[in-house]
């Protein structure tokens, strides 16, 4: 058996370099909320199907208990608390809140992630592309429909002011 | 659910990578896009002792024409290959199907090789290099060979990868297999694994004459495979709704599905004689999908 050997891992956590050790064995899931603090990592399955762990790696959207630790080395991560832009809440993360988007807020981080990168796409939206958008992450509690009004109501917002 | 301990190798180059996978003291594993192998892992299913990551291996990664070939490499992100202008022009059923697996953010990360190394039966990906009449490309450190994918799966989860090897590319022959696709699948939810499927490839005349076809069921067998008795049913006839109602009993009555959770043996022949029905009309109608 191959020993547990520490790992150095240094990546870019919300525009922040971070050093850390950890084991191989480690997910980049439990190393992002354990090392580095950022507990909006949530960990619903901790095998791939919820989606609350989802964080963009490297520009694109990835379920963090689905990576190990030291794969993250040299990689750029944004997690929900990337967001925010300080005190200001991201448009999603306000939507979310007018539109009661989450009632516990366990699944809200993975739903975040994946929203903004489909805004972040810039095509049109309509609720079938927004459902089929957000169909890998589970949320136990709205029934999704208040989740598909808040980010439509952002596509809205934007298209509007395009429009201006 | 936490995995047991490994040894990590992150390789640089393929060398390094096959020299790695060459150590036959330990259970070595490839690690592509950790879609499947993670969560196996995770469930303690899957316990390699040294995990050899292949996301650094740059040159295992890319779409290429070449000659009368598409080349595919292992690494290459299955979102990649779904957006490929080169598949879309050449090979629009590897898009259909892709578009399938599981949600975007699975294919950001999931590759075409593991999908097609890890061999499961109710996958997209194995079923359509099947279709394709794609070639295998294996790398070791005793050299190269190519397999067909035809000869490549064995049963559920197992291929002719042996100890030691690498899939390295995926090959497509241009021109070899009929240009329609049509395709069909059934999940209890989006981005669920079929609980049966179809994909069909035809050349279809004007007068709906078809010429060459190739068929194959999903889910509904330990490994991919066509069903040559639909294949001869559709040749030399009219794609005519009597047709495919016959092609798609034939494609029932010759595979072999299982019990499991997500549904019975006879309830799985039932759904892949639908979902026959449904892939040729679509391919009927130059839909696709
Ligand atoms: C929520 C969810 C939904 C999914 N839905 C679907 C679906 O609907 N349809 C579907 O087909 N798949 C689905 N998948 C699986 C997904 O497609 C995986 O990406 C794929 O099965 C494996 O590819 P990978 O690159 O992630 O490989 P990995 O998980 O890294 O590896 C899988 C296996 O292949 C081996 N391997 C990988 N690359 C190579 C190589 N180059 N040479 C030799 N061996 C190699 C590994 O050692 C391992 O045994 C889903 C996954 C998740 C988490
Ligand atoms: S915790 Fe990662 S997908 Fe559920
Ligand atoms: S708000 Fe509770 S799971 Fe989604």
């Amino acid at each position: 058996m191959s020993g547990e050997t520490a790992i150095t891992v240094s990546a870019t956590v919300n525009g922040r370099r971070q050093t850390f050790t950890c084991e191989a064995r480690e997910t980049l899931a439990d190393a992002l909320r354990r090392r580095c603090q950022v507990r909006g990592v949530h960990l619903g399955c901790e095998h791939g199907v919820c989606g609350a762990c989802t964080i963009r790696f490297d520009g694109v959207t990835a379920r963090s208990c689905l990576m190990f630790a030291p794969q993250a080395d040299g990689a750029e991560i944004v997690t929900v608390e990337g967001l925010a832009d300080g005190d200001e809440l991201h448009p999603l993360q306000e939507a979310f809140s007018r539109h009661h988007a989450l009632q516990c807020g366990f699944c809200t981080p993975g739903f975040l992630m994946v929203a903004q990168e489909l805004l972040a796409e810039g095509g049109p939206l309509t609720e079938e592309v927004v459902r089929e958008a957000i169909s890998g992450n589970i949320c136990r509690c709205t029934g999704y429909h208040n989740i598909v009004e808040a980010i439509l109501a952002v596509a809205d917002a934007r298209s509007g002011e395009a429009e201006k | 659910m936490k995995a047991a301990a490994f040894r990590y190798h992150r390789a640089t180059s393929l060398d390094d990578a096959l020299a790695v996978m060459a150590d036959d003291d330990e259970e070595v594993r490839a690690l592509a896009g950790g879609q499947s192998l993670v969560p196996l892992m995770a469930m303690r299913l899957s316990r390699p002792e040294v995990l050899v990551d292949l996301n650094g291996v740059d040159a295992l990664a890319g779409v290429a024409l070449d000659g009368g070939h598409l080349r595919i490499g292992a690494m290459t992100r299955q979102r990649d290959v779904e957006r490929s202008p080169l598949v879309a022009e050449h090979l629009p059923l590897l898009r259909t199907a892709i578009g399938h697996i599981g949600h975007v953010t699975i294919r950001h990360r999931g590759t075409i090789g593991g999908s097609v190394a890890h061999a499961d039966p109710a996958a997209e990906l194995p079923a359509a290099v099947v279709a394709l009449g794609a070639e295998m490309v294996l790398a070791s450190t005793g050299g190269t060979r190519v397999v067909p994918a035809e000869e490549f799966f064995d049963s559920y989860l197992v291929t002719a990868v042996e100890p030691g090897e690498l899939l390295v590319e995926v090959r497509f022959p241009l021109g070899a297999v009929p240009a329609r696709h049509g395709m069909a699948e059934f999940t209890r939810r989006a981005g669920d694994f079929a609980v049966a499927g179809a994909i069909v490839l035809a050349d279809v005349a004007a007068d709906l004459t078809v010429r060459r076809a190739r068929v194959v069921p999903m889910a509904v067998d330990p490994a991919p495979r066509r069903s040559a008795r639909a294949e001869e049913l559709l040749v030399g006839r009219a794609l005519d709704d009597g047709v495919i109602r016959e092609v798609a009993a034939a494609v029932a009555a010759g595979c072999g599905p299982v019990d499991d959770i997500h549904g019975s043996a006879a309830y799985r022949r039932d759904l892949v004689a639908e979902m026959t029905r449904r892939a040729l009309a679509r391919l009927r109608q130059g839909a696709g999908e």
